[in-house]
């Protein structure tokens, strides 16, 4: 057999199976019964505007909130791990790892429930503290490595320019290197934001009320009151709405900085 | 702006410098003076430790031993306030190192507003000054990518300037320019010597060095091992290891 030939006959077969296994879900899908279990007109139009005004809005709060605090750890962080001093170093690689290493589920029961416990105390602002605290104490972890590979990728030179100007380090890292490192990390920080709106699922091991639940557990909880699929599938498309065009600019912004270089 | 160096303390005294970089030691004892409104030039072969010689005057590198003082002020002193010591020493890196975030004129009126604390109507007027200078005023709105080599260079001196320092220090300024690219920085260079500025500028450049240096310096391994006119070391050199390094780059 020639080698044209032979290649031909493998992507046609390729393609067969693709029609074979389209084929079979058409033919022996349950239509009707899918139809009504996953996309109920009526289910669906009765979540609005609750879906967005209250669930979809919290999960952007929540995200927001847990974004910036992971910010300002990470930046702290960021800066501490590239100290000179060994303690500040270390203690940076400890928070670091710790956090990456550990499920964020696991560090949400840590804040809302072990804290309360240890300290008798709590976080204050329910869902929205804890939630938010957790997730930022996470997301500070992560965000601290984009935040220091940023500072690195900053040529020596710049601050070296800027000290030689008669700048502090930290007048230098502040006006010279810090925003060429933030446009560096742009890309990655949206990256993270898209986990976080993703991470913000987990709140519901915090409890929440009518006004404070986010899509997921918004979602769920009708789920089980209608006894039917379509509320989940409504906030899958909601969180698609915000994921899609934040990991659709990325995929823009990687692509001009590459060029740009 | 140089007035109070005149008559006083040397504008850079340096005694028995050393520096290691772990076990490498790259300067081994170096005493070296520059006077008011000289322009010294370093040559030697790379590695020398020119670089690192002028690096120390700023305070970009600390040295292992020895002492450092600027008009006077002893910059190895833990306690002196580097950062202000600086702003009197302007310095021109081989890659010139340009804001690549900023335009020129924010490159330039940067550190004026940031460290010298001039307002923005100062700090502009002295930028568009020192462009004009360095003939570039019709750059001032553009971003550093988007200029050549030598302009970039330009307006880094521009940047140094609008410091109103006593002293440049230029490392190795041309070297990472394309040929012809080279002139225009090395003018911009001999106007300010002209002018009377204070300079040390380790090149490659020995026309520049033979033209403008009131006295050359050749270091090798560490150490200074001749200085003198230019004449004297570039034409008539004493040592061995100076003839041999002319004639290495096709002087002599």
């Amino acid at each position: 057999m020639k080698r044209t030939t032979r290649k031909k006959l493998i992507r046609f077969s390729m393609y067969g199976v693709l029609v074979a296994v389209f084929g079979a879900v058409v033919v022996f899908a349950d239509w009707g019964k899918l139809g009504s279990a996953f996309f109920n007109v009526q289910i669906a139009a009765d979540m609005f505007p609750k879906v967005l005004t209250i669930a979809a809005r919290n999960t952007a709060v929540y995200t927001l909130l847990a974004f910036a605090l992971g910010l300002v750890l990470a930046l702290v962080l960021a800066l501490m791990k590239m100290s000179t001093i060994g303690p500040y170093r270390w203690m940076a690689i400890a928070y670091i790892e710790l956090f990456r290493g550990l499920p964020a589920l696991v560090t949400l029961i840590f804040v809302g429930y072990a804290l309360p416990i240890a300290l008798g105390w709590q976080i204050p602002g329910g869902t929205l503290g804890q939630g938010s605290i957790g997730l930022g104490i996470v997301a500070g972890a992560y965000m601290a490595e984009t935040i220091r590979a940023g500072v690195e990728a900053v040529p020596r030179g710049q601050m070296e320019a800027a000290r030689s100007l008669g700048m502090s380090w930290a007048k230098a890292m502040t006006y010279i290197v810090l925003p060429q490192a933030f446009r560096i990390i742009i890309p990655p920080l949206t990256n993270e934001l898209v986990l976080l709106i993703k991470d913000t699922s987990l709140f519901f091991v915090l409890g929440t009320t009518p006004v404070s639940k986010e899509l997921t557990k918004f979602g769920r909880d009708l789920m089980g009151q209608r006894f039917n699929g379509t509320p989940l599938v409504v906030i899958a498309l909601v969180y698609l709405a915000i994921t899609l065009p934040l990991t659709y600019t990325v995929a823009r912004l990687e692509k001009k900085t590459a060029a740009a270089r | 702006m140089m007035d109070h160096s005149v008559g006083g303390a040397p504008p850079i005294q340096i005694r028995d410098l050393h520096k290691s970089f772990g076990d490498l030691e790259v300067l081994k004892g170096i005493d070296f003076d520059v006077r008011f409104g000289e322009v010294v030039v370093l040559i030697g072969p790379s590695g020398s430790g020119k670089s690192t010689l002028l690096r120390c005057v700023n305070g970009l590198e600390e040295p292992t031993a020895g002492t450092i003082h600027i008009e006077g002020i002893d910059i190895t002193d833990p306690e002196t306030d580097v950062d202000a010591v600086r702003t009197r020493i302007g310095m021109v890196f081989q890659q010139f190192n340009l804001f690549p975030h900023l335009t020129v004129l924010r490159n330039l009126t940067i550190a004026q507003r940031k460290v010298l604390g001039r307002d923005v109507k100062e700090a502009q007027r002295v930028a568009k000054e020192m462009l004009e200078r360095v003939g570039l005023s019709d750059k001032i709105e553009e971003h550093p990518s988007r200029l050549s080599g030598g302009q970039q260079q330009r307006v880094a001196i521009a940047r140094a300037l609008c410091m109103n320092p006593d002293m440049m220090l230029f490392d190795e300024p041309t070297s990472a320019l394309d040929p012809e690219l080279i002139g225009e920085v090395l003018d911009v260079m001999r106007e300010l010597a002209s002018e009377g500025m204070t300079m040390v500028v380790v090149t490659h450049e020995m026309g520049f060095a033979q033209h403008v240096a009131d006295r050359v310096i050749f270091m090798d391994a560490g150490v200074i091992v001749e200085e003198g006119s230019p004449s004297q070391v570039l034409v008539n050199p004493v040592h061995n290891r100076t003839q041999r390094f002319l004639r290495a780059i096709d002087v002599v």
